[in-house]
């Protein structure tokens, strides 16, 4: 306990007074439920008390934090979040770090945007943008069997989900869901153009609220895929058309609100 | 001299199943004592403390899906790919709550036609299982009011 203090760059914070604040790696924090002895005030010491013969909540630490006895570790630099326990998850709601970076590391579950880089027996490896290159079966696509083979090639780009992703062994890749259908995954279509722009970009374009896709959506028939590896495959009717939204959604990562509404009205304009 | 130089069975040969049953109650015990010494000795263990896991109240989950709610990754926008629309709205209300879905149920059959299906059924099916000579009753009505006239038959109590 001493020396965990000692190593760690301030007295460890409760995980609740520091939310939307930044957190450096190898901070340590406190969750409610265990109230280190600098908080220890009388109130806090009811609740402990009280938490005792209630069962604690469950607390499920996102990325950019990781377990470290009873207390949280963070170990990338950020903006500490919390959502409230909902229908799902945890009982004590989940924390994460905000972070902001271009290094994707494949995570189980992700929906990702991969480049076929090689066709070796019945396997293909993908390219994700993670340290090691992806396997995908050719018997993990809707309707492929032993004798169906699907019609990927190399060089072709694959939008699909991440089953085995770990640090200690090669990710896999599926293009089906648990129920064996395709769901909008496998290979995407001819054309359209691939870009790579920050992990936080794609988190902020994929949020159920945000403005960008919405004015976006107003502007061009388009189609649009977001893997959250970084990668971006936007299609419209024109090259012209397509490369105008390529560099939009480069470009908003960094605007304010009245600048990017300046560039929407121009563009609609046009 | 002969008495003490009586030859002695080696432990090995004693062991063997054929030579125990005239061996006394002491030496069969003391063989199965060393026996089982011998086993004892051979079994391997670790020599570690017995190892306890604590249940944790914290749970890692290294993906933002889980953490921020993100949408689904492919859209279409203004028709250009029709079917990626139809998944976006598909894979998007499976998110939120329920009541989108239970709307367009309900919209498929309203309780008015529901009950006047289920009052013709009635006839329909008990038309089938009349007898024949009942069936005529149902056929009385012609304008789709197929209606049961068959009356409950009751024991009548006789007049004096």
């Amino acid at each position: 306990m001493m020396a965990a203090s000692q190593t760690s760059a301030s007295v460890p914070r409760v995980a609740r007074t520091m939310l939307g604040q930044v957190v450096l790696p190898g901070e340590e924090l406190l969750l409610p439920e265990s109230a280190g002895p600098g908080t220890e005030g009388s109130a806090e010491q009811t609740l402990r008390l009280g938490s005792v013969v209630r069962p604690r909540a469950r607390v499920v630490c996102g990325p950019g934090l990781r377990r470290c006895g009873d207390r949280l570790l963070v170990t990338k630099c950020g903006r500490l979040r919390h959502k409230e326990p909902g229908g799902s998850g945890g009982g004590g709601g989940v924390y994460w770090v905000d972070s902001q970076q271009k290094r994707y590391v494949p995570v189980k579950g992700d929906h990702v945007i991969g480049i076929v880089t090689a066709k070796s027996g019945d396997l293909f490896k993908v390219d994700v943008g993670g340290s090691e290159p992806a396997s995908l079966s050719y018997l993990a696509f809707e309707g492929a069997t032993k004798r169906n083979r699907p019609n990927v090639q190399v060089g072709d780009l694959i939008y699909g989900q991440f089953v085995v992703a770990n640090k200690d062994m090669e990710p896999e890749m599926v293009c089906i869901d648990s129920s064996g259908r395709a769901n909008g995954m496998g290979v995407i279509g001819q054309d359209g153009l691939l870009f790579k722009v920050t992990l936080g970009l794609i988190r902020k374009l994929l949020a159920p609220e945000c403005e960008i896709i919405q004015e976006i959506g107003k502007l061009y028939p388009l189609e649009i895929v977001f893997g959250m590896n970084g990668r971006i495959w936007v299609k419209a009717r024109t090259i012209q058309q397509t490369l105008i939204l390529a560099n939009v959604l480069e470009a908003c990562e960094h605007m304010t609100t009245e600048q990017r509404k300046q560039i929407f009205s121009r563009l609609s304009e046009s | 001299m002969a008495a003490t130089s009586k030859p002695k069975l080696s432990k090995n040969l004693l062991r063997m199943k054929f030579m125990q049953r005239g061996l006394d109650a002491e030496t069969k015990k003391q063989l199965e004592e060393e026996e089982k010494k011998i086993i004892s000795e051979e079994h391997w263990y670790l020599d570690l403390p017995e190892l306890k896991e604590k249940e944790s109240f914290i749970i890692e989950e290294q993906s933002f899906m889980l953490c921020e709610d993100l949408l689904y990754g492919r859209m279409s926008f203004r028709g250009f790919n029709p079917e990626i629309e139809k998944l976006m709205v598909q894979m998007n209300s499976k998110n939120k709550d329920e009541e989108v879905e239970d709307v367009s149920m309900e919209a498929d059959v309203s309780d008015e036609e529901m009950a006047r299906r289920y009052e013709s059924l009635v006839g329909t099916i008990g038309k089938k299982f009349a007898k024949k000579r009942d069936r005529a009753q149902y056929d009385e009505d012609e304008n789709g009011n197929i209606k049961s006239v068959k009356t409950k038959k009751t024991f009548l109590k006789p007049q004096e």
